[in-house]
């Protein structure tokens, strides 16, 4: 049998050439395509594919980003938790670089406070058993991919019963944000590219009625370069023959039922909100979770209540995220791109991870500029 | 957040952890979230330290085998039909 390449074999050029032509060749009309996913955005802008394919097919960057879509409260929760006295504060990634209304975790860090940028959410219960004298909250990021990683820490505390464990839970949902997004009626829009991870853990089923509510196709896509070229062909076909469905390309690992096991821990230990802000978006109804109430004595939000702050914050009004997320603007378009707002210093949602699209169109921006498209 | 490059599993031992590589390079990772069973050279995603999900090896090839032959076709001028239709499923 000969060896195929799990990796190169989706990464072929001569393969994203011919998927490229072909998707010239059937596509006869403008195409806005919603990458919801901000790993897709990244797989767009390393490979280029905006330069590969043809002039009518548009990118637009949604809100995928977990780290983007953290309003200022929040980010101002963890900055209270981290100040509190004999405390650790842990989380993943990007999260500790973010500005909240006066400082970011980072540079609370540096002036001494224990906060910790974890490469796994497993490392949390090591740091609670070591340090047992003191309070340990975890600050849970990310979409429905991540939840159940923290479903796991939430069952081991409670199964060993860990004392100095807390959580602060900030899991968001992908349906709720696309049917605001679509809501309004205003958005350019034709179609989805769907996640690929948080449809391993969901199954693509959840986006079938936004598919149908919309009339918009939605392809599961894999993150690879030759997965998005194929999943945009499996679009511009849905829409040459009038159909809008959800398709799956990425079926080397999404199902249509998708991690049951991982689904069922979620719904042991956490519920909906009834609703949650989302910076650049704004309050949506339903679109994250939280610990049950039975689970409460567990909840940073519950347990440290004294210590958080309630007033809710915006971004500047120069900030149009709100716009690139509906595709009606691209980051080009806002005045202080590049200028006031760099990934250094963001001024809003779409700058501050490397997976938001002004923070990819600074990265990338030159190889835009000379494209075909300019 | 994602890292979307499968890794063979290698090694599991009997705590529910696999060591897996990840093009050559060795990590360990639960199976606590897994629903299914994973054995010794499945290929598997990982997402911050847990398995989430096996890859299927045989879709894999199918989609790189379909690729090849829309190369294929592309470079014989197959494809350069009035219509520019194809089998292409
Ligand atoms: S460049 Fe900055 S201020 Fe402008 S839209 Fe993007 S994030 Fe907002």
């Amino acid at each position: 049998m000969p060896k195929v390449d799990l990796i190169e074999g989706f990464r072929d050029p001569c393969h994203m050439k011919a998927l490229a032509e072909i998707i010239a060749k059937e596509c006869h009309k403008k195409i806005n395509i919603m990458e919801v996913c901000g790993g897709h955005t990244h797989t767009i802008m390393k490979f280029g594919l905006m330069q590969i394919l043809p002039k009518n097919i548009e990118f637009v960057h949604g809100p995928g980003c977990p780290v983007c879509i953290m309003p200022k409260e929040r980010i101002d929760h963890a900055i209270a938790l981290a100040s509190m006295p004999n405390t650790i504060l842990a989380t993943l990634g990007d999260m500790i670089r973010v500005p909240g209304s006066k400082t970011s975790l980072q540079k609370l860090r540096a002036e001494g406070k224990d906060i910790r940028s974890l490469y796994s959410p497993l490392d949390v219960l090591k740091i609670a058993k070591e340090n047992p004298d003191k309070n340990v909250v975890f600050f849970a990021i990310g979409f429905e991919t991540t939840t159940p990683m923290t479903a796991v820490l939430i069952k081991d505390a409670v199964e060993h019963k860990i004392k100095n464990l807390f959580f602060h839970i900030n899991h968001v949902t992908v349906p709720e944000p696309i049917d605001v997004i679509m809501q309004g009626g205003d958005a350019h829009i034709d179609a989805f590219l769907g996640p690929s991870h948080v449809s391993v853990i969901t199954g693509y089923k959840i986006y079938e009625p936004l598919a149908q509510k919309y009339k918009t196709p939605i392809v599961v896509s894999g993150f690879e370069p030759t997965d998005v070229m194929e999943s945009v062909l499996k679009i511009v076909r849905q829409i040459n023959e009038g159909r809008s469905e959800v398709e799956n390309e990425y079926k080397r690992a999404v199902t249509q039922d998708g991690n049951v096991k991982a689904q069922e821990l979620i719904s042991t230990y956490m519920e909906q909100r009834s609703h949650f802000r989302w910076r650049g978006i704004g309050d949506i109804p339903k679109s994250a979770l939280k610990i049950k109430d039975e689970y409460g004595f567990l909840d940073a939000e519950i347990v440290f209540k004294d210590f958080l702050p309630t007033q809710e914050i915006d971004d500047h009004k120069m900030c149009i995220c709100g716009d690139i997320l509906k595709g009606k603007a691209k980051p080009f378009d806002c005045k202080v791109f590049g200028k006031a707002c760099t990934p250094t210093n963001p001024m809003g949602s779409c700058m501050v991870s490397s997976e938001g699209a002004c923070s990819a169109y600074y990265k990338y921006g030159s190889l835009l500029e000379k494209g075909a498209k300019a | 957040m994602c890292l979307s490059i499968p890794s063979k599993v290698i090694e599991i031992d009997k705590d529910n952890v696999a060591t897996v590589d990840t093009m050559g390079v060795k990590r360990k990772v639960t199976l606590d979230l897994m629903d299914e069973e994973v054995k010794i050279g499945d290929y598997v995603l990982i997402h911050v330290g847990f398995a989430m999900g096996k890859i299927s090896e045989e879709e894999a090839k199918q989609s790189i085998a379909l690729y090849n032959e829309i190369v294929e076709q592309m470079q014989s001028g197959q494809i350069d039909d009035e219509e520019g239709n194809m089998n292409y499923a």
